[in-house]
């Protein structure tokens, strides 16, 4: 059964965020062997799954970067670039051969230059990636993950993408998703998530679920181009005719909580089917639904273009603060040596919290472990976890997971510093590059919420659990990603080759010439040379000019 | 503390071997293989005081020993194995000069051509004469190789009881013979295999490693009257030509130098090749320097520094190695040298 669920919401700068969800649930047992009726779930992936024993996938291709601080926590984010992360089922022997595998056959299913993942940029983290499906044992010596931040995300990875769903882009929520408008975005991130979930609510059995989701950003606002109203033509340049037929769910939310709690400031038209209540990442919040398979709504029209006006001018200066953020940045001047900065912030105002950050760093860059230092407010902060494995050159790169707990209003200062190495001249990426990318760090938290969040159903809404997950009613789990960064290696002349080669062999020539000169032969007295061709031909000469002879 | 007891042992060592330099004049003398009228080339006692005494205070007071110390590299207990191995060789322990060895050769894969130096010289002090048939010969060859190789033997079984594996042994020596970090030092090698093409790679990684043992059997059979100048030259060969040199090494033979001291009146171009050292180490820093922090410069200007600097140490050696034949020949031959004809002759190398 198909069920897609869009989510608009809008952003404190202005900004708009609409996140799609796809989900498809495929009721087999592969354990059983050989599937062949697939129905809605699409076989190229369903194949993969069980000839290389995948028990969880999570692939996300994204190009531009979740500005936490000031869009608040994103519901589902991604890191720039392109991110697999795979759990195995315990029945794979060679779990390195099979995710190699992955990799390419995934590489070739969305066009994507996935086969770069390979040793020098997977790791295997053993406390920042838990299985979010079901899961019998956690050993983390099956899991595998890997980022390449240099992916660019373009329409060449949204069609095979949208393949994927039952009704292509042809009917439902998906006739949305034209290339032209999606890629005019400050923030575009398509994901593919595949795990197993109880069948039903006695969990007797396990079926298959795929979720696609897409979120985008789109700016008209903060660059300038518009006005702060939006509509769905407007951003996507399509309105909603009608719904996919194979889809028992459609739905629209769009986020109207109020900013101030006193008065609405937003006016949505055509008016909603139904108003939803929940309480999201710690916050009331309030959606408008429009529920596509309900008669009522293509009454009047054949589109559905919702709407949203502003009824006054919002305050700009009241932004509110995520409660976990973080930045990145390297530090240090020259090629030589440098030094990577993480900033966490945690803005809630009495509860602590620990959170686990995961650094890959490629090996290029020499981690110098003892230089790690991890300060807040002033004071040294010892993690209680940590995990660090050394890279090896061109095998593998640096691993670093540490669990650090962060007091409540304080700013984690994590330094650590770094060597550049010279790398062969054919491990240089072409002449027009930015530099050399570092993956973005992960942190995985369980935030508290101030307000109490109550358990909601799976089948009822599966965005929200999906997309909001929540173990208690007290703690929302967030998964937040840093910027990528950019570092420049120290460059050999490209055009040198032959030269340097000629210029070193001479040297060696010098010694070995010197060397066999005095080895093999001895001295000896000069015996007077009745003088060379030069000597005898002056002599000619001043035989003719009647001067006597050298 | 480790160039300390390097300083001393080398000390101890040239006093050694100052004696045994005399003595073996004082033969040749009686012997009359000399010519009449070398006498000024004839070392004598009163200069020869001073020079371990030169020889301690020249390697403490090298600048490159002072940088290797301040950068509290691992040279410096290499450098004080080599000169507590020269030690032993020239009291003549065998026993000792033979795990000073292992030790050196367990660290850095390179001193392993020193094991021909110190054979002969062992043998010259046994009083064996250097003949491929001599029994004695063989004899006392395969005593000294054993004991070399039971050391390191026991050495690296060390270190595997110590690490439970023998992945020491591709990290360590792997290391050192396929040069695999490219960290610009000043040596030859790093900008080579930076540029290299990929498919050459190995075959001048070969090359290379080869280069540094191969001087060993020509400089035996030439030099083998003279293992302690062998040995100067092989510690000179290995520092230029190792795969990741340092300053420190450079450090060791030079201290070395005033041992040869009365060479001085043959060396042909120690003034320029010295200035040129000299030069070539103010510039590395500089232009080190331009190349990773100011940006201006490339990595070619440190390059050519290197160049620069090994050619100019290995026209060092060959100019003391050349002064050496040249005294030698001075001093069977006589100084003052006639052609048939009664006028001031020439040598030169034919």
């Amino acid at each position: 059964a198909l069920r897609e669920e869009l989510l608009l919401s809008p952003l404190p700068t202005g900004d708009v965020a609409a996140t799609f969800q796809f989900r498809t649930r495929w009721d087999a047992d592969l354990q059983r062997g050989a599937v062949s009726h697939y129905r809605l779930f699409p076989k190229a992936l369903g194949r993969l799954v069980a000839a290389l024993g995948v028990r969880e996938l999570h692939l996300a291709l994204t190009q531009g970067f979740w500005r936490t601080r000031y869009w608040g926590q994103p519901p589902l984010q991604a890191p720039a670039g392109a991110e697999l992360w795979v759990w195995f089922q315990p029945t794979v022997t060679d779990v390195d051969k099979a995710w190699k595998e992955l990799s390419n056959i995934l590489s070739g299913i969305f066009c994507a230059s996935l086969n770069f993942i390979d040793s020098t940029n997977t790791v295997i983290p053993t406390a920042s990636f838990k299985p979010l499906g079901l899961a019998n044992g956690t050993d983390h010596h099956l899991l595998r993950y890997a980022v390449l931040p240099r992916e660019v995300v373009c329409t060449e990875n949204l069609t095979p993408w949208k393949k994927l769903l039952p009704c292509g882009s042809k009917a439902g929520l998906a006739v949305l998703l034209k290339a032209e408008r999606l890629f005019h975005s400050s923030y575009h991130s398509q994901a593919v998530h595949i795990r197993p979930i109880c069948r039903d609510a006695s969990c007797l059995a396990v079926s298959w679920e795929l979720r696609q989701t897409l979120t985008v950003v789109f700016d008209f606002f903060s660059s300038g181009q518009g006005k702060k109203d939006w509509s769905l033509f407007k951003m996507f340049s399509r309105t909603l005719t009608d719904t996919c037929p194979l889809a028992s769910q459609s739905k629209v939310y769009v986020d109207i909580s109020p900013k101030n709690k006193e008065k609405e400031l937003l006016e949505v038209s055509p008016p909603p089917t139904s108003v939803h209540e929940a309480i999201v990442q710690g916050d009331k919040k309030t959606y408008a639904v429009y529920d596509l398979l309900s008669p009522s709504l293509f009454n009047t029209s054949r589109s559905l273009n919702v709407q949203l006006k502003w009824k006054r001018p919002q305050d700009s200066s009241e932004m509110p603060i995520p409660t976990l953020h973080a930045q990145r940045y390297v530090g240090g001047y020259g090629l030589q040596t440098g030094q990577i900065c993480t900033l966490i912030y945690n803005t809630h105002p009495y509860r602590a919290f620990p959170v686990i950050l995961l650094e890959t760093v490629p090996w290029y860059l020499r981690l110098y472990v003892h230089t790690l230092t991890i300060i807040t407010k002033g004071k040294e902060n010892k993690p209680s976890y940590i995990h660090y494995q050394p890279a090896q050159d061109r095998r593998r790169p640096h691993l670093l997971e540490m669990l650090i707990q962060l007091p409540a209003n304080s700013v984690t200062k994590i330094t650590i510093q770094f060597e550049r190495a010279l790398l062969k001249w054919t491990e240089y990426p072409p002449d027009p590059n930015h530099g050399f990318y570092v993956g973005s760090s992960v942190l995985s938290a369980l935030v508290p919420s101030v307000t109490a969040m109550k358990d909601m159903d799976v089948e009822q809404s599966p965005l929200f659990t999906s997309l909001f997950p929540s173990s208690d009613g007290s703690s929302y789990f967030v998964r937040l990603y840093t910027e990528p960064l950019l570092v420049n290696l120290p460059t050999p002349d490209f055009s040198m080759p032959y030269n340097v080669i000629c210029l070193t062999c001479t040297v060696v020539a010098v010694c070995y010439g010197s060397f066999y000169n005095l080895l093999t032969r001895t001295f000896h007295v000069e015996e007077p040379s009745r003088g060379g061709l030069a000597k005898r031909l002056a002599n000619v000469i001043r035989k003719f000019r009647g001067v006597p002879p050298l | 503390i480790t160039d300390v007891l390097t300083a001393v042992a080398l000390y101890l060592a040239i006093q050694d071997f100052n004696k045994v330099v005399f003595k073996k004049q004082k033969l040749l003398i009686e012997l009359d293989k000399y010519a009449p009228d070398v006498a000024e080339l004839i070392q004598t006692p009163m200069e020869m005081h001073y020079i371990p005494l030169k020889v301690a205070l020249f390697y403490l007071l090298n600048p490159y020993t002072v940088m290797s110390c301040v950068a509290k590299s691992t040279c410096a207990i290499n450098n004080s194995v080599i000169a507590f191995f020269i030690l032993a060789t020239i009291k003549g322990s065998a026993f000792l000069s033979a795990v000073f060895l292992a030790l050196a050769t367990y660290q850095s894969l390179y001193p392993l051509t020193l094991f021909a130096p110190a054979l002969l010289y062992l043998l010259q002090r046994q009083f064996i004469p250097i003949k491929l048939k001599s029994k004695s010969f063989w004899l006392y060859t395969m005593q000294y190789a054993s004991l070399y190789l039971c050391s390191l033997v026991v050495i690296i079984c060390l270190s595997f009881f110590l690490l439970n594996s023998w992945d020491f042994i591709p990290s360590v020596y792997g290391f050192i013979l396929s040069v695999p970090d490219l960290t610009p030092n000043i040596g030859l090698f790093w900008y080579f295999f930076a540029e290299m093409f990929e498919h050459f790679s190995l075959f001048f990684v070969c090359v290379f490693q080869i280069n540094v043992f191969f001087y060993t059997i020509p400089l035996a059979i030439k030099l083998k009257e003279h293992p302690v100048f062998f040995m100067f030259v092989q510690l000179a060969i290995i520092s230029i030509f190792k795969s990741y040199p340092t300053v420190g090494d450079v450090a060791l033979y030079m201290a070395f130098l005033p041992v040869w001291s009365h060479l001085y009146r043959f060396l042909r171009n120690i003034f320029i090749l010295s200035c040129v050292l000299i030069f070539c180490s103010f510039l590395f820093p500089v232009l080190w320097h331009l190349w990773i922090y100011a940006g201006s410069a490339n990595s070619n200007f440190y390059y050519a520094i290197t160049l620069t600097f090994n050619v100019g140490q290995i026209l060092l050696i060959s100019d003391y190695f050349y002064a050496f034949l040249r005294r030698e020949y001075y001093l069977t031959h006589g100084l003052h040298l006639t052609r048939q004809d009664g006028t001031e002759a020439m040598l030169v190398l034919k």
